[in-house]
């Protein structure tokens, strides 16, 4: 189990920090919750999606007709049924995404960009009907040279996806159409003096194979909608109004017109935080005037949804021999896919955040390849550029004779440093990770031949952002906490937990629920660690304002000043002596007398949360080698983490154990393989292969807690640094028990025993 | 519209009938025909173990098999696994060990589990994580699911003696 | 839309007149783990599924004349509770279980990862090792063939229409002998195997290797047996010599290709490799009889 360090003793928490029963437990163990897939409505149709299979290729013709006249077919649908949008950028809560990108990557229109890109749907009455009128539709295609090779589609001969895209960020404006969408730069110092200064330097050329996200629930929705334009949607996404938006952007409907209820959601990591199938569900629901549900299959997952990018990554560094790192070049070149918009800028902002560094650049490029538009993934580009630049300083350590941990505390950020990206750093507990895992008995145990242990560290900013919630108390003195926000893994137990906290209830009396779009103001999506800082801060202050109005009642009941009135432990206390016979007034008391008080007691805040504390990890993995079978097995695996303050520490620790276990993947098998003709070759779990219950030991975390002074309970983000340093610390533990530095992901037994082979 | 084959079976103890298309799986019909939408389907080819259900005691992915396969089959789903509105003791050990996140795996890991502590009340930890291989979890890592199946089976040998 | 139909039929006679009525699109369903799969992906559109489940025999494990008879559609769990046979052929159950997770041994099947005919199918390179051979049922009656007969190229066998392997007959277990089976795979389970390597050898009173057969899955078009690696431990103790011989002999063997699984180079090593191992667990467990 984790240990709890350095925890706040300044507040007296009953229920923060406990462990409670999530309140949707019940549901989940029992099979009840709703998931997408379980969502129906009577009369429902089936709706299935035609692709491309084509890496590469104009559309010379769709030829609907065949399909439509077959019986039990009520619809057909083609980009022809969607308005033509113009280019126009939307701040979604991760990352921003382009309006006319997002229409075209839910329908292909002229061109198809990669294997299983939509090009027609149908709605159905019933599965067979659908898969036979997919057969149906004829398109003609003229196949065009494709490349998804990142450092392929930058060459000038490349083919080109985009004959519009022009590359941004050149001093000058091209010439001519590239698919690199876009360059970017971070500097400081002088580079050239700065390795100048440096005693040793080293440098590296990384690469990391596109992965996914790997939910184990695929997408899927219901969409049903009515001739005067009224819709609904049922689906599982890490944002309804996020849902709400984009199905209101790509159809050109009102946004009020489009009630999105959120189901329950299976699993996202960032691949959630866009829309495949619901504007697809609403227009095949307008054409046949039947509700229509849409269910992905897990190919289908695989070769249209959002993996992250393949990317390139070369690091140089430069340091005095006391360890003091003196300069650091580093250039990154991410996939974007089909469309512009990889993490390459995420990936650049926190590629040196971990370090204190007075000469540095680092550029990135953004480059479309004819693979899925990638979506976000954990962390969104920050594992990928670590990855480079963890090793490079694992490389640096054993050139310098210096001990990994020594080597980074030394070049730690600390509070009062610049950071890479620009902000300067407060209230982080960077420096307190490296000392929980120095210290940690792990470290320091002992290893067997072809054994090697690995340390990395990792950065990521979290996020703030828009959030509403409302809190409700009953009659009876119980509350109802409404937030905008799918609970992915566990944040309606801390939202009702802080709710809770606050009122001074139980935790059993406060039922949380997650809300449609019509029953709960504005929410950014889940994502970017916003949750339980965000919408946190959102329900913290709402239960707040109730507890001053309550304060307010008991004043007004007592008859006395409400500065004589103070909330202790779930309940109105006089602070009027003469008054003290009184008793107090429980929030149960004040509820039965709310309509003599004042009416129904319950409030609502919506804000825009700033603040969101920057999150490190540091971790330690221990690896063996089979020299012979270039298998690698994963002996033990610590990791610490600031979080802040935990305020449901299981679920804390569950999400620094599933990053880790993701990471893991990402380095030992996970990879994207396509073949000649750019089509996907492991589209399924079988040859995608993410970690199994039998492939990891069990990862321990540790709970660092530097609390953040802008939330009131000191909370950071947590769900997306754990899947930052595992990349490089699987590597630098094998670059340990073999000898030789792997510099290619991921490490599968091919690769080692090749490199085992030549060393 | 293809013929449909009458079946009878016997899910979580009680009676079925359903009508089925003979290429139907035994997950859809679950889901499409009983309203049993606890089985999950997250691969459909028998890679994730979303779909496990226990067919006359064998653990089995419910997509892997053809619904016209289960006449006269005693089936156990996620959905028979709590008596009444009491957990069994996994249900319980789950949820106080928070090993599920999303809990979209969760009915699968729990039906196989179940087959697991049925087979062997007393597995090791490596026995524990070979016999879920089959079961993918991309939320937890699996450390909290393990460790939870292991507390379950402490408890249930306690219950025994 | 395809129509399909489904037949389960309880005796073998019925079941190889519904294979021949159906036709070239009629396909056997014993364990359907990958049937059900093909299916699925669309690779597959039979009009015909038979499940032969019912037929007398298909499931279930007796002893007879000293060996053992497997109903080829006998689930994989069946075959590892199966005490007797486990202390026999260790190797083969050890293969078969094997064979994806928990949920899939409790419906696949020998019958099926035989006739799938891939040649990374794991419970082949055990199965030849051990002689083991087929009995098969069709319109023309009984006839049994050797294990290694079955698969020819992937994805297809010697069956003639109609017919379905009924039963796996492993022979009698010889005194101190003893069989293992390894693979390679990236992960620890669930994947299919890179390199497959069974062995089973017998030795003298004096513990010298007096037999060894070797088979090797998924380094050529079907799973097939390695005479030469056989042969290279014929005669020895496995001391250092031998064992190089053998992974020497078993690379010679292999003919492989690279896919998304394994490279030409990494599965010839890989060969050698597991062929060594499984030959070293073999006459350990062999001496352990002796």
């Amino acid at each position: 189990m984790s240990e709890v360090m350095d925890r706040p003793q300044t507040l007296n928490l009953k229920v923060v920090g406990t462990r409670p029963i999530r309140p949707d437990g019940a549901d989940k163990v029992t099979g009840k919750a709703t998931f997408g897939a379980d969502f129906s409505m009577p009369g429902m149709l089936v709706g299935k999606i035609k692709r491309s299979p084509h890496a590469h290729a104009r559309i010379v013709s769709i030829d609907t007709k065949k399909a439509l006249a077959l019986a039990g077919v009520k619809a057909v649908i083609t980009a022809a049924d969607f308005p033509d949008l113009a280019s126009e950028e939307y701040e979604a809560g991760e990352s921003a995404a382009n309006l006319r990108d997002l229409a075209l990557n839910c329908m292909a229109r002229g061109k198809v960009l990669y294997d299983g890109h939509a090009v027609a749907a149908v709605a159905a009455t019933s599965s067979s009907i659908a898969d036979a009128a997919l057969a149906l539709i004829t398109v003609t295609y003229d196949v065009l040279p494709h490349v998804i090779d990142v450092e392929a589609a930058m060459e000038a001969g490349a083919p080109v996806l985009h004959a519009h895209l022009f590359t941004e960020g050149l001093e000058t404006k091209p010439d001519r159409p590239s698919n690199i969408a876009k360059r970017n730069e971070l500097m400081r110092g002088d580079l050239e003096a700065g390795f100048a200064q440096a005693e040793v330097t080293v440098e590296g050329r990384y690469t990391t194979a596109a992965v996914h996200q790997g939910y184990i629930e695929p997408h899927a929705c219901v969409a049903a909608f009515a001739p005067d334009g009224q819709c609904q949607v049922w689906s599982s996404s890490q944002g309804q109004f996020m849902v709400r938006t984009y199905c209101a952007k790509i159809l050109g409907l009102e946004a009020s017109n489009i009630r999105v209820t959120p189901t329950e959601i299976g699993g996202g990591f960032g691949g959630k935080t866009t829309v495949y199938l619901e504007p697809l569900a609403l227009a095949l629901s307008r054409q046949s005037g039947a509700p229509v549900k849409m269910v992905m299959t897990r190919e289908e997952v695989f070769r249209a949804t959002g993996p992250t990018s393949g990317a390139v990554i070369e690091v140089k560094l430069g340091a005095k021999r006391d360890g003091a790192i003196t300069a650091a070049r580093v250039v990154l070149k991410y996939q974007a896919g089909a469309f512009p918009g990889s993490p390459v800028g995420a990936g650049s902002m926190t590629a040196l955040a971990c370090y204190d560094v007075p000469n540095f650049s680092v550029t990135g490029f953004d480059v479309v390849t004819n693979s899925p538009k990638v979506a976000a993934y954990r962390a969104p580009g920050a594992p990928i550029s670590a990855f480079g630049v963890e090793s490079a300083m694992d490389d640096l350590a054993r050139e310098l004779g210096m001990d990994p941990i020594a080597l980074r505390r030394k070049n730690a950020v600390r509070d009062g440093v610049k950071a890479a990206y620009g902000p300067t750093f407060r209230n982080i507990g960077y420096l307190e990770t490296l000392e929980a895992i120095a210290d940690h008995p792990h470290y320091k145990a002992p290893l067997g031949p072809n054994q090697g242990r690995g340390v990395a560290v990792g950065f990521w900013f979290n996020v703030g952002g828009e959030s509403t919630a409302a809190v409700q108390v009953g009659e009876d003195g119980s509350a109802v906490v409404v937030t905008g926000n799918p609970d992915i893994g566990g944040s309606r137990a801390s939202m009702a937990m802080m709710a809770a906290e606050v009122l001074g209830l139980p935790i059993e009396k406060v039922r949380p629920i997650v809300a449609d779009t019509a029953s709960i103001g504005f929410s950014m999506l889940t994502g970017g660690s916003r949750t339980t800082f965000a919408t946190g801060m959102a329900v913290t202050q709402a239960a707040q304002k109730i507890v001053v109005d309550l304060k307010r009642r008991a004043a007004q009941i007592w008859d006395v000043p409400v500065e004589q009135v103070d909330w202790i432990n779930g309940a109105a206390v006089c602070l009027d002596a003469a008054k003290a016979d009184k008793g107090d007034l429980t929030l149960a008391a004040l509820a039965a007398q709310s309509a003599r008080t004042g009416g129904p007691i319950g409030a609502q805040v919506s804000l825009t949360a700033q603040g969101a504390g920057p999150g490190f990890g540091a971790h330690i993995c221990d690896v063996e080698v089979d020299p012979e079978t270039g298998h690698v097995t994963i002996l033990r695996y610590t990791a610490a983490q600031d979080v802040g303050r935990a305020i449901h520490p299981a679920y804390v620790e569950g999400q620094i154990q599933g990053g880790v276990a993701q990471g893991i993947g990402w380095a030992l098998n996970e990879e994207y393989v396509f073949d000649s003709e750019g089509r996907m070759e492991n589209a399924g779990f079988l040859d995608y292969r993410v970690p199994v219950a039998s492939d990891l030991p069990m990862i321990e975390p540790i709970i660092v807690e530097v609390a953040n002074p802008r939330h009131p309970f000191g909370a950071k983000g947590v769900g997306e640094v754990p899947i930052v340093p595992p990349l490089a610390a699987v590597a630098n533990a094998v670059r340990a028990a073999i000898g030789v530095r792997m510099t290619d992901l991921p490490l599968s037994p091919p690769k080692i025993r090749a490199v085992i082979d030549a060393r | 519209m293809t013929s449909r084959r009458h079946i009878s079976a016997t899910v979580n103890g009680d009676p079925v009938e359903f009508l089925s298309e003979a290429g139907t799986t035994l997950l859809d019909a679950l889901r499409d025909e009983l309203g049993l939408t606890g089985s999950k389907e997250g691969c459909g080819s028998g890679d994730c173990g979303a779909c496990s259900v226990i067919v006359d005691g064998r653990l089995i992915c419910s997509c892997l098999m053809l619904a016209a396969e289960a006449e006269g089959r005693r089936i156990e789903t996620i959905e028979g696994m709590a008596d009444g509105s009491t957990l069994h003791p996994l249900q319980r050990k789950f949820l106080e060990h928070a090993a599920l996140q999303c809990g979209f795996c969760t009915p699968g890991l729990l039906v196989a589990a179940k087959a697991l502590l049925d087979a062997n009340p007393d597995p090791s930890e490596s026995e524990t994580r070979y016999w879920l291989a089959g079961n993918l979890c991309r939320c937890t890592g699996y450390d909290k699911v393990i460790r939870a199946v292991m507390d379950a089976a402490a408890e249930l040998r306690q219950a025994r003696v | 839309m395809s129509q399909i139909a489904y037949l389960a039929p309880t005796s073998a006679d019925e079941a190889a007149a519904a294979l021949i009525k159906g036709g070239a699109t009629a396909r056997v369903l014993s364990g359907g783990t990958d049937l059900l799969v093909q299916l699925r992906a669309g690779r597959l559109a039979p009009g015909l599924i038979v499940d032969v489940k019912r037929v007398p025999g298909a499931i279930g494990i007796r002893q007879e004349d000293g060996g053992f008879v497997i109903g080829a559609s006998t689930p994989g769990m069946t075959i590892g509770e199966h005490a007797a046979l486990e202390k026999a052929w260790p190797g083969v159950v050890e293969a078969v279980m094997l064979i994806g997770s928990t949920q899939i041994q409790g419906r696949a099947s020998i019958a099926g990862n035989l006739c799938n005919a891939s040649p990374a199918a794991d419970s082949a390179p055990a199965l030849i090792a051990a002689r083991a051979t087929c009995v098969i049922v069709g319109p023309s009656g009984r006839r049994e063939a050797p294990v290694e007969a079955i698969g020819i190229a992937p994805g297809r066998t010697s069956l003639a229409k109609g017919e379905f392997v009924l039963e796996i007959r492993l022979p009698p277990r010889a005194a101190r002998s003893a069989d293992a089976y390894l693979r390679s795979i990236p992960r620890t389970e669930m994947d299919i195997a890179v390199v497959g390597a069974g062995v089973n050898l017998t030795l003298d009173a004096d513990g010298v290797i007096a037999d060894a057969r070797v088979a090797l899955g998924a380094v050529g078009p079907t799973v097939a047996l390695a005479p030469d690696a056989g042969a290279a431990i014929i005669g020895t103790r496995l001391d250092e010599a031998a064992l190089a011989r053998l992974d020497d002999a078993a690379r010679s063997a292999c003919q492989p290709i690279s896919d998304k699984r394994g490279t030409v180079d990494f599965r010839t090593k890989i060969a050698g490799v597991l062929a060594r191992r499984a030959a070293a667990i073999a006459y350990g467990r062999a001496r352990g009889r002796a």
